[in-house]
């Protein structure tokens, strides 16, 4: 069955957190745990999330939740499934929710052997493209341009000088059973792809982009646009990882301005012509590569 | 079924609890003061679509005889429902 805003549980497992207004990564969390229920074991390490869910003694989940070391959000999540299936307890979900940087940079080790274990767990990133709980510093999964504390803009450098790192298919090159990339901004799309994780048996790796309006420099109105627009202008895609195959599930005839993605946002205010230029040509790049080689 | 507000304990150091020490869900601040503008749903308007529900960050929204009702201990007045209802139906109007 597929999921939507009609048939969604109605009941609210993420709720009265202190999350900033317009938070991506709070509608990835709460949208996932809508569709995983009340018997989903949520593992967040350090990062926004567990920073704004559990002030003591406001516990904003509804579910059973637990904050983990920054490297081990994969690791707790082996424990916890472990631990059930030794307790008897069938009917759950372990599913974590860690950040770019918990993933990409500090958890990717952690990740890494689970997904080598085959564990039976759902790891969810939620993408914001840089360390925002701690102030703005640049991850791995920081996109090329922008302006970080850790990467300012100056009259040499423009901001981060790396790509984003290609999180979805590192992960895929594990051979993993399921994994798929999600945007906040389509989230009949992100929803889908949780419930469809739900029911594979295996470790399932889910990339969500969740625009932070406090880090992106945008109105915490825009949070949805962004999402989407970054989809559209093609400096994001949506796809998965099944069976040893790549999947694109949407392929946009013809993409939007990714200047006009650009500009909106003040981490990426201070970009040239020319840069903006590498961009669209590293875009073009991938996109090549994705037509050639994925299934659509 | 959603955490909802309870009580406020007021503890000394010595009381505070080593483990868990409330059911998940246990809220005792609300989030209301964190506005300056508030969403406000027009039910003559709003079709009953859900998308601002779906889109809601902080869940606040829920459909309640077809229309939007919007729980405003909790809102933060992101304004996110407003800019996604396609028959302009929810507006932004200023905190008293």
């Amino acid at each position: 069955m597929s999921v939507n805003a009609k048939t969604l549980d109605t009941n609210e497992y993420f709720y009265g957190h202190k999350a900033c207004a317009g938070c991506g990564g709070s509608l990835a969390v709460r949208g996932a745990l809508k569709v995983l229920g009340k018997n989903a074991v949520a593992v967040l390490p350090a990062g926004c999330m567990s920073a704004v869910g559990f002030n003591f003694p406001q516990l904003c989940f509804a579910n059973n939740a637990i904050i983990s070391t920054f490297a081990g959000t994969a690791s707790m999540l082996t424990g916890i499934e472990a631990g059930m299936r030794r307790r008897g307890i069938k009917d759950f979900t372990a599913v974590g929710f860690a950040g770019d940087g918990g993933t990409a940079d500090i958890g990717i080790q952690a990740l890494s052997g689970a997904i080598d274990r085959n564990d039976n767990i759902i790891y969810i990133c939620y993408d914001n493209e840089a360390y925002m709980n701690t102030g703005i510093q640049k991850s791995g999964l920081t996109p090329f341009g922008a302006k970080t504390t850790t990467t300012p803009a100056g009259q040499n450098i423009h901001g981060n000088i790396r790509p984003k790192k290609n999180m979805f298919e590192i992960v895929a090159a594990h051979d993993i059973p399921y994994a798929a990339t999600a945007t906040v901004g389509y989230m009949p799309d992100f929803l889908n792809k949780v419930e469809k994780a739900s029911k594979i048996q295996g470790t399932k790796y889910i990339h969500v982009i969740a625009p932070c309006p406090t880090g992106w420099g945008i109105p915490v109105s825009d949070t949805i646009d962004s999402a989407r627009e970054i989809v559209d202008c093609g400096l994001w895609y949506l796809a998965e990882y099944e069976n040893g195959e790549f999947t694109l599930n949407k392929d946009p005839k013809t993409f939007t301005s990714v200047e006009e993605y650009l500009r909106k946002q003040a981490r990426f205010k201070h970009l040239t012509d020319e840069d903006i230029q590498l961009i669209i040509d590293s875009r073009d790049a991938k996109w090549e590569k994705i037509r050639k080689n994925w299934k659509k | 079924m959603k955490p909802y507000l309870r009580e406020k304990k007021v503890f000394t150091f010595e009381d505070v609890p080593e483990d868990t020490s409330f059911e998940a869900g246990y809220l005792v601040s609300v989030n209301a003061g964190w506005r300056s503008i508030r969403p406000v749903v027009d039910t003559e308007k709003c079709v009953g679509c859900s998308q601002c529900y779906l889109y809601c960050p902080d869940g606040v929204i829920s459909m309640k005889d077809g229309k939007a009702t919007i729980d405003y201990d909790f809102c933060k007045g992101c304004g996110i429902c407003a800019k996604i209802c396609k028959p302009h139906a929810i507006g932004m109007e200023a905190e008293r």
